[in-house]
């Protein structure tokens, strides 16, 4: 397919005709949820997180209505304690984070030129996931079940059963389902940004959305594990009497802040950073000019992302711990404020040096500005210890917090929905309601937080559900309620925009003349994402390269036909996007809103204690999953394929080059992540108790060192099948698959052995073992099952020698097993008896 | 020296080693938290091995400075025209460097922030 064949209308309207075709949503009452293209699940995401978020602010109506004067009566104390707990969760896991992935996979797939990403069935996972764990942790409040201990869920008052009910199980399970979705997205946005890029478009040339998304998804595979560790803990604790944060027991409260913080600070990052990424497409559009700085960005992107795994005990600085610990912690938060001053004044030099054109979601992003610059100054304030003991769990650090993440979050994503809304529906917003929206939010966002600082300083604790008229800050908290209710109505007037869009009429193709890939879209948009996948040869090639557009809508670039009737999009490489394959897409299927349904029984069932049916629910799930996997990874029905321009490319890739391996890779780093949080607290006991073991034996050495061997005698073999396998030895491969499997059930059976006597229930160092041989055992379970399965693909006629992506990617999976065996089996096995 | 310098153009440049300086910080930052924790919580008194603190900052900011000054060279690697922000192999190379470099001067300043209390502070309290 020349450059030449593409002058051909005729051949075109062909094209255009084969592609709607092949990208034609699944139509009819029940099937059209089973879609999977990136913009339709991208827009139920949305649309999603937008109504939890609406739903936890009138949960913060109510509590502003009941402070609003001295010794209120409106609602009790226990339905305050549920409002504001399910207010910060709720804010922060139903909506911030979930609205910056809803965001990301509409507008990643646009912003790189693909058709989609290459996991669009992950992420219609990821979405039904999000929808049953949020509906279930938000809908709790209406049986008055919902979580009580604050947003952070402090033990001992949540893990023991008699002070907080059926609510600290909801929090844990309901939210640990959604951190499940979190972590597929992340490894859906990772490969994404690394491996989907269009031609051309190297590092140095890739949107700095893109940048900032692929630090915001590593940054979730490292901060949100060692969350998932510390649930499992606190489950233990609370279903089983397994006493980690039991101090009567040896346990300690304080390992459940390590890992809950560990998250949480970075959370704040992960949440602000994909917000001030929409500033970076923004203010260029606006500038009309490319932004300056592009490599300061990328250093306060990484930067923030790095700082940000340092900061946690700055939520601990009340806790006792010494004060050299406290100051190196004090010290990281003050060098945080370096990248992200530089990427401030990053923004404001472009605009400085730009033609503005002023616009609302300029408008936003300005104000946003400097909502957020005063929630960093107070953070620079807390972030010294000192003044932070003065402060801490007073209305100073409400509105500290509040006013960084609205000025840091929420503002922005304002601006962003009045900048890309023409991009979704083809409409542009109310200039004018968007500017009445805004005046009326600043003013109220300022109104309701500023005076919470006096508050706190004059000593006004958080969470209490009243307070005495002597303390006379009966004005102060009249006023935040006063603010509340206009910050409210400047959001009702934005709900009323929306609702307006349908009456009105199609804007211009893009209208704010932006220079950036997304702006292809047409506003009367096909589903097919993108016409033709062009070469990219500058940051901002609408207005850099000549005849841009057209090329693109002619088909004159990459990939402008669906021949074989399939969902396709280019794999390129990391560094430089050279063009490595052509993938084909998942289509619109029922199997992932399946998984996640009968995932999210699991976790639902496990909360009332049907443990059986839960057990039942979890078969079912692995049953979904193998269903789902068994159609992946096929064997096209010829090696290569054109993709116009002379150019050839493999239709079936294997090993690092591939997106599945990468998948596998990802979501092992967050997996051994969260072993490392279990890890964590091993260390952590031992390092606060000079008698770490309590006088309760260990599990020996023999055990252990046989489990591992077992382990690693199982890694061997697939490492070794791997191999053959690849030199055509068929047979071979499947024996030592089979013997893999054989000795990682033989190793399953020695590490459960080393938990013979061994009472969790009795003290920490029991528990703390059992926990890390569980994790173990349940990792070399699912080797087993990796391994019949690529035996089955292999028996199947599904893998061969050529075709061995299976195999490759479960020996990724085979390393870190190996790895988490070598760890668990040598800490129980040789420490603390050994040891110091 | 010169020629050391020069011979800095022809390593290979990633998205790894780009994050070389701050996981440099990262270690350090974690080691210099565990060495407190054992000292003051399990051993009970201030400061093991205060020389080997000492000697780990400043092996910490020879890599930064290190990986900085490679960076720095490589960010000047000459070819393409100014403003390097093209879509070629040197241009490329330019930016991840620059950025490289930024990052070791950003990661340079942290590693200093983290090694002050050490020097400010003598005690577990």
């Amino acid at each position: 397919m020349s450059l030449h064949a593409q002058d051909d209308p005729q051949l075109r309207a062909e094209q255009e005709e084969r592609l709607r075709a092949v990208w034609k949503p699944p139509s009819g009452l029940f099937l059209r949820w089973t879609d999977t293209n990136n913009n339709r699940v991208g827009v139920w995401y949305t649309l999603t997180a937008f109504g939890f978020m609406l739903f936890a602010g009138v949960l913060a109506l109510i509590m502003r209505t009941q402070l609003a004067v001295p010794d209120n009566d409106l609602v009790s104390a226990n339905t305050f304690n549920q409002l504001f707990t399910l207010h910060g969760s709720m804010m922060m896991f139903l909506f911030a984070v979930p609205m910056f992935e809803a965001v990301s996979i509409i507008l990643l797939p646009q912003l790189l030129g693909a058709r989609d990403l290459p996991f669009p069935r992950l992420s219609a996972f990821g979405y039904w996931s999000f929808l049953i764990g949020g509906v279930f942790v938000g809908g709790s409040i209406f049986f008055n079940a919902a979580p009580d201990g604050g947003w952070f869920m402090y033990p001992p008052l949540t893990t023991r059963t008699d002070l907080s009910g059926l609510g600290a199980d909801i929090w844990m399970l309901g939210l640990s389902f959604i951190e499940v979705s979190s972590v597929a997205a992340a490894v859906e946005l990772i490969v994404g940004v690394l491996k989907c890029r269009p031609p051309g478009m190297r590092l140095n040339l890739m949107p700095l959305y893109a940048w900032y998304i692929l630090v915001v998804a590593v940054m979730i595979l490292f901060a949100f594990p060692p969350l998932i560790a510390g649930d499992l803990l606190f489950e233990m604790e609370r279903l089983l009497n397994w006493p980690f944060f039991d101090a009567a027991r040896g346990g300690d409260p304080l390992l459940w802040q390590h890992l809950f913080w560990i998250f949480g600070h970075p959370e704040v990052y992960i949440v602000f950073l994909p917000s001030i990424a929409l500033f970076a497409m923004m203010i260029p559009t606006f500038a009309q000019r490319h932004l300056l700085g592009y490599p300061w960005i990328v250093l306060a992107a990484v930067g923030t992302a790095f700082l940000s795994f340092g900061l946690w005990v700055h939520h601990m600085f009340a806790t006792g711990l010494p004060k050299i610990s406290l100051a190196f912690f004090s010290a990281a938060s003050e060098a945080v404020a370096i990248p992200t001053g530089v990427q401030i004044f990053a923004f404001i030099a472009t605009l400085w040096a730009g033609k503005v054109k002023w616009s609302t979601p300029l408008l936003y992003a300005s104000g946003s500005l400097a909502v957020f610059v005063i929630g960093g100054l107070t953070g620079v304030m807390v972030a010294v210890a000192p003044f932070d003991w003065q402060a801490h769990d007073t209305y100073f650090v409400v509105a500290h917090l509040h006013y960084v993440l609205i000025g840091g979050t929420l503002l922005p994503l304002f601006g962003g929905l009045y900048y890309y809304w023409p991009l979704i529906t083809g409409k542009k917003l109310s200039d004018r309601l968007g500017r009445i929206a805004f005046w009326i939010m600043f003013v109220g966002i300022n109104l309701t937080f500023f005076p919470m600082h006096l508050s706190g300083l004059e000593g006004m604790p958080r969470r209490v559900f009243t307070y005495p008229e002597e303390l006379g800050i009966g004005w102060l908290n009249l006023a935040s309620t006063a603010g509340s209710y206009m910050f409210a109505a400047g959001v009702a007037v934005l709900v009323v925009d929306l609702m307006l869009s349908p009456t009105r009429a199609k804007s211009s193709r893009n209208p704010w003349n932006a220079g950036t890939l997304e702006w292809l879209a047409h506003p009367d948009d096909e589903d097919w994402g993108i016409r033709s996948v062009p070469l990219v040869e500058s940051r901002y090639p609408i207005w850099d390269q000549k005849n841009f557009v057209a090329k693109v809508d002619e088909g004159r670039f990459f990939l402008p036909d669906a021949e074989e009737g399939r969902r396709e999009t280019i794999i390129t490489s990391v560094l430089d996007a050279k063009p490595v394959s052509v993938i084909r897409l998942g289509t619109p299927s029922v199997k992932p809103m399946m998984t996640a349904v009968a995932l999210g029984s699991v976790f639902i069932l496990t909360t009332y204690h049907l443990y059986l049916i839960a057990a039942l629910g979890g078969v079912v799930t692995l049953g979904c999953i193998l269903w789902w996997l068994w159609d992946t990874a096929e064997i096209p029905e010829k090696p290569e394929k054109p993709i116009g321009h002379g150019m050839r490319l493999p239709l079936y890739i294997s090993g690092p080059a591939a997106p599945g391996w990468w998948a596998m890779f990802i979501t092992m780093m967050a997996d051994a992540t969260a072993f490392s949080g279990l890890v964590f607290g091993y260390y952590f006991y031992w390092t606060i108790h000079p008698d770490f073991g309590a006088g309760f034996d260990g599990p020996g050495s023999g055990g252990p060192l046989t489990a591992l061997a077992l382990s690693l005698a199982s890694w061997a073999a697939t490492l070794i099948a791997r191999e053959v396998h690849h030199r055509g030895s068929v047979n071979a491969a499947r024996g030592l698959l089979v013997a893999g499997a054989v000795t990682a059930i033989a190793s399953l059976f020695a590490g459960i052995g080393c938990l013979d006597g061994l009472d969790p229930e009795a003290n920490v160092y029991p528990a703390i073992v059992w926990v890390l041989v569980v994790w173990t055992v349940v990792h070399a379970a699912v080797a087993v099952i990796m391994q019949l399965y690529t035996l089955a693909r292999s028996i199947a006629g599904r893998m061969t020698p050529t075709h061995d992506a299976d195999i490759r990617n479960i020996t990724v999976y085979m390393h870190f097993f190996a790895l988490t065996a070598i760890v668990t089996y040598l800490t129980i096995g040789l420490f603390p008896e050994t040891g110091l | 020296m010169k020629r050391w310098l020069k011979g800095a153009h022809r390593l290979r440049v990633t998205l790894w080693t780009l994050i070389v300086p701050p996981t440099t910080w990262a270690v350090h930052f974690l080691f210099s938290y565990l060495w407190v924790a054992i000292s003051c919580e399990r051993i009970g008194r201030w400061a093991l091995f205060p020389t080997a603190f000492a000697i780990g900052t400043v092996v910490a900011l020879i890599v930064i400075l290190a990986s900085g000054v490679i960076a720095w060279q490589q960010s000047r690697t000459p070819g393409d025209p100014p403003p390097h922000n093209e879509g070629t192999d040197i241009d490329r190379l330019r930016f991840l460097a620059y950025s490289t470099m930024l990052l070791a001067g950003l990661s340079f300043v942290a590693v200093i922030f983290t090694a002050m209390p050490v020097l400010m502070l003598g005690d577990c309290r």
